[in-house]
């Protein structure tokens, strides 16, 4: 069966502040940091990535999936999540303002898969991003994604 | 048939992508083989492929190439990816 992604979050920040959409990736790599998924490194890549390629991770309205390429930066990899207090914009035609930052790291192309698949599973639920984004603290959060895994 | 599915670092978005394109087109009925990949791999890969999937940003870098770039707004909006991968077929 699909992973409880409330397990495999190695870090969770909720009504985070952040300034800009460089300060919201930050506090993701920040996150990724403390669970030990990467370095430092890691976190400038994911920067570097949006301005090399423009926001495209922003993925969908209020959600951007933060993400460098595996490379040495990247110790165990892992999945961070930051919900912000206030919105921040990352220029997307679309899909701005951003209330959610997931931070994802990977070792190769397809260990983190079944993190995905959790991931995509609880997100293409209508109204669930707002529910989330809501939840005061890390507990909250992972009773709420627990019980949107269970109804899945 | 080939899909591809495009994102710039081939590890993120492009496998969000492609899970949501293989549930999409199993519940049509459609068998086809869908890849990630990179902007690198993609530029290689998108010349044999049917359908090109990928962002607005990404699809501009793409450049020409002679698949149909689908793109898509919403990756876990399972009834975009499923209206625009049918108009696409038709």
């Amino acid at each position: 069966m699909a992973i409880n992604l409330a397990e495999a979050l190695c870090s969770i920040t909720t009504k985070a502040s952040a300034q800009n959409w460089r300060d919201a990736i930050r506090l993701s790599g920040a996150g990724l940091v403390a669970g030990g998924a990467t370095t430092d490194a890691y976190t400038d890549q994911m920067i570097a990535a949006v301005e090399e390629h423009g926001p495209y991770i922003v993925i969908a309205p209020g959600i951007a999936l933060a993400h460098g390429r595996p490379s040495e930066a990247v110790l165990t990899g892992g999945l961070s999540w930051v919900s912000l207090k206030d919105p921040v914009e990352f220029g997307h035609p679309k899909n701005d303002p951003v209330s959610l930052v997931i931070g994802l790291a990977a070792i190769d192309h397809t260990t983190h898969m079944d993190v995905l698949k959790a991931l995509a599973g609880i997100l293409s639920q209508k109204g669930k991003l707002e529910q989330l984004v809501a939840a005061e603290s890390g507990d909250e959060l992972r009773a709420l994604l627990t019980d949107a895994a269970s109804a899945a | 048939m080939k899909i591809v599915a495009v994102c710039g670092m081939g590890i993120g978005t492009s496998v969000l992508l492609k899970m949501n394109a293989e549930k999409v087109l199993e519940k049509l009925g459609i068998d086809a083989d869908v890849e990630a990949a990179d902007m690198g791999v993609a530029k290689g890969a998108a010349q044999t492929a049917e359908i090109v999937l990928t962002s607005d940003e990404l699809a501009g870098e793409l450049g020409d190439v002679p698949a149909k770039v689908i793109i898509i707004d919403n990756f876990f909006d399972l009834e975009e990816i499923t209206t625009k991968i049918t108009e696409a077929l038709q």
